[in-house]
């Protein structure tokens, strides 16, 4: 067990934070939530300074356009950039994170000529279209209808909570290609141009008052078949992919942020003279040990992502080959969403009742927000099976049975 | 940063893991409950041999030279089979106690307002005037209350009692699933209700935080780690059992399950060091 960097690795946290420093004061002020344009090009604009100053895709493989960069050294930039303050990676979200990382995993050479680099350099913008209205927690249920025609997909159906769909060039796709197959069977994953003919985005309003996703219509809406990443119909495994991008290492920045937030919360409680109140005092405290905890383990899932040969496995948490990582994630994920928003609801009472109901804050904004990451992603439910199943290996429920034995009367 | 454990940790920890299944079983588990007040000296003997109570100890006085993340895995899998004895106090008096080291002579300490101990210990360490006995709710820990005052315990003493806190957290997890996995109900394994299972999933999620917890603070060393270290592990240990006990049903609830050991073991180990208050407040004013 090794918590110390390397000289090497000191030494690009060093040139890192150097370079943080030279461009950060420079940037524009950041747009105001619901301008949307706006809010696009800032976070375009970060992207591409990324890429110019060669941060772009650190963690990504070089033969994706990638930096090659460890495990390690990814980490170092998310603590780095996080603490320095440097914008969140926004609406390139889906593209970084999770969209690029699959393709660079299953993509042909083609995909990944065409959709990384643009990623990178920060001139496209993803977005992901899985959830649709009847199918949300039951993704595999999804009805979104695409249709051969020649040489394209003929797309019909609807999706729902497609965050950042208004500034996006391309959605990540999930289609039934085969409705008579068993559900999980008969789904693959497009490449959608964002501004093909037959798409309609109506903006929903979230309860923190912005409009952060869309509902997304789809009327015969033509798409290349030469954009299906994977094969026809083996699109949940595509799928369970870009998950495990999603959960396992989307989050991983915002450890930092949240405790750099604990240290201003102590900060602010003993300015305004909040810190007298024991029990409040005692909950940011216990707030510290959770996030230290909170680092530590990603740092520990990381170091696993970095390979341990399987015959050694600490636990069954570990990511598959290719850098795809493991389903500890869904570990993180479950303790992290709720440290969040037990952060903000201290945050709150830092803040007094006036501070706490006041939606110019800044705090109260992440607070409404905070309520949204034991949901999305897949929620706490999901998680906990995925844990109990997938880690600890308890059978799956069997509903059916099930209910014919409590028609029987149960006890 | 390679935050994993290596091929020698690695080692040690399945070593001590095997020494622990052939020396201390759920027989001799069982025989140390039915027989309150008694430590078992020969396997005592066995763990000094083996260099359990000398691991720290330089190499040039007879030790086994390793750090303190060793020490942490040692007593994590102590943890585990709820193996009885003031042993971290022994482990602790290596250097200074002849005889500690070797497993000859057994060693105790005050503990918070507690001494462990203190009748089948031949050294005790620190003042135990005062000291009355007390009907300890552990069978496998007799305790002793002090008066007065009592010093704080050193960081070592709180990080290795946090590793068996730890080792107990991951073991009822792992009996809850096992459970969950062999009885059935309604016509399947209880595993398969999300109400079991999720109480399983929070009891991995517990321990493999306060895993985080413990091994980074065995590797730094830092005293607000130690703190975190603790008030997690105390959690994990406690709720765990907790919710371990409910998955088992009436079972659970019964002397013959191993689940009521744990829980109270880790409500005694909970109680030899700082109150959560203190912890907390020592936590906060380290923001
Ligand atoms: C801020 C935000 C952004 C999002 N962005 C996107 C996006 O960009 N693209 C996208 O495709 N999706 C997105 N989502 C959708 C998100 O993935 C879904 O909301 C989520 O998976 C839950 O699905 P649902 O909303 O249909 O809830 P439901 O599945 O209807 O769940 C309702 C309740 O039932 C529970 N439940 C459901 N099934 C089970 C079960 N088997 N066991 C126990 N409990 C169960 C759930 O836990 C929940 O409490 C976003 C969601 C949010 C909140």
């Amino acid at each position: 067990m090794d918590l110390t960097y390397t000289d090497e690795e000191e030494e690009f946290r060093a040139r890192l934070r150097e370079w943080l420093a030279s461009v950060l004061p420079g940037l524009p002020p950041k747009p105001s939530p619901n301008d949307w344009p706006g809010r696009r090009a800032y976070d375009l604009g970060w992207q591409r300074r990324l890429y110019d100053a060669g941060y772009a895709g650190l963690h990504w493989p070089a033969d994706a356009g990638g930096r090659g960069a460890t495990p390690t050294q990814h980490l170092i930039f998310l603590e780095e950039t996080e603490k320095a303050g440097a914008p969140y990676v926004g609406a390139n979200f889906v593209g970084l994170l999770h969209a690029g990382p699959t393709i660079a995993a299953e993509g042909t050479p083609q995909q990944r000529a065409r959709w990384l680099p643009p990623v990178l350099r920060g001139d496209e913008v993803w977005c992901q279209g899985f959830s649709e209205p009847d199918a949300g927690s039951d993704l595999a249920a999804l009805r979104t209808r695409a249709t051969r025609d020649g040489d394209h997909y003929v797309v019909s159906g609807s999706k729902i909570w497609t965050s950042h769909a208004e500034v996006a060039d391309w959605c990540e796709l999930l289609v039934r290609t085969d409705p008579s197959a068993p559900k999980h069977r008969g789904i693959s994953w497009l490449a959608m141009p964002m501004d093909a003919p037959g798409i309609t985005v109506r903006p929903l309003r979230t309860l923190a008052g912005s409009a952060e996703f869309a509902e997304m219509f789809l009327d015969d809406v033509r798409v290349p078949v030469a954009n299906r990443v994977g094969e026809e119909n083996d699109g949940w495994r595509v799928t369970m992919v870009t998950l495990s991008f999603e959960r396992g290492t989307a989050f991983v920045g915002e450890v930092v942020a949240c405790r750099r937030v604990l240290g201003e919360l102590a900060a602010q409680a003993r300015k305004n003279g909040r810190w007298d109140d024991a029990v409040l005092r005692r909950r940011l405290g216990r707030l510290n040990a959770e996030f230290r905890a909170l680092w530590r383990l990603t740092q520990w899932n990381v170091s696993e992502a970095m390979g341990v040969p399987p015959a050694r496995a600490e636990s069954r948490t570990r990511g598959k080959a290719g850098g795809v990582p493991g389903i500890g994630g869904s570990v993180f994920k479950l303790r992290y969403s709720h440290a969040r928003q037990e952060l903000f609801d201290a945050a709150a009472e830092v803040l007094g009742v006036a501070g706490a109901l006041d939606t110019d804050h800044e705090w109260t904004l992440d607070r409404l927000s905070s309520l949204s990451y034991t949901i999305a992603a897949g929620t706490s439910q999901i998680q906990h099976n995925i844990v109990a199943e997938r880690i600890l290996g308890l059978p799956k429920d069997r509903p059916t049975g099930l209910r014919k034995d409590l028609q029987k009367g149960g006890r | 940063m390679r935050f994993q454990l290596t091929d020698d940790q690695r080692a040690l920890r399945d070593g001590v893991r095997d020494l622990l299944a052939g020396r201390f079983d759920r027989d001799a588990l069982r025989t140390a409950v039915d027989t309150p007040g008694h430590l078992d000296r020969a396997l005592w003997r066995a763990l000094g041999d083996a260099g359990f109570f000398a691991l720290c100890l330089p190499e040039a006085d007879g030790g086994v030279g390793l750090g303190l993340p060793e020490a942490v895995l040692v007593f994590e899998e102590a943890g585990r089979v709820l193996l009885p004895g003031p042993l971290v106090a022994t482990h602790l008096a290596a250097g200074t106690v002849p005889g500690a080291a070797t497993g000859e002579r057994v060693v105790t300490a005050p503990a918070g307002e507690l001494l462990p101990w203190r009748d089948a210990s031949d050294v005790v360490q620190g003042d135990a005037t005062g000291a009355v006995p007390l009907a300890s709710v552990d069978p496998l820990t007799p305790l002793h209350k002090l008066p007065g005052p009592h010093a704080p315990r050193s960081p070592e003493a709180v990080l290795l009692t946090a590793a068996e806190q730890l080792g107990s957290a991951a073991r009822t997890c792992e009996l809850a699933v096992r459970y969950a996995g062999e009885r059935e109900q309604f016509g399947q394994p209880i595993g398969a209700f999300q109400a079991v299972k999720h109480l399983c999933a929070q009891m991995l999620v517990r321990a493999e935080l306060a895993r985080a917890a413990v091994y980074a603070a065995a590797v730094t060393a830092d005293p607000v780690e130690i703190a975190a270290a603790e008030l997690l592990a105390d959690e994990a240990a406690v709720r765990n059992a907790r919710d371990c006990v409910q998955v088992h049903g009436g079972m659970g609830f019964t002397w013959e399950a191993d689940v009521h050991l744990h829980l109270k073991r880790s409500w005694v180990r909970a109680g030899t060091g700082r109150t959560a208050r203190e912890t907390e407040e020592e936590l906060a004013a380290a923001l």
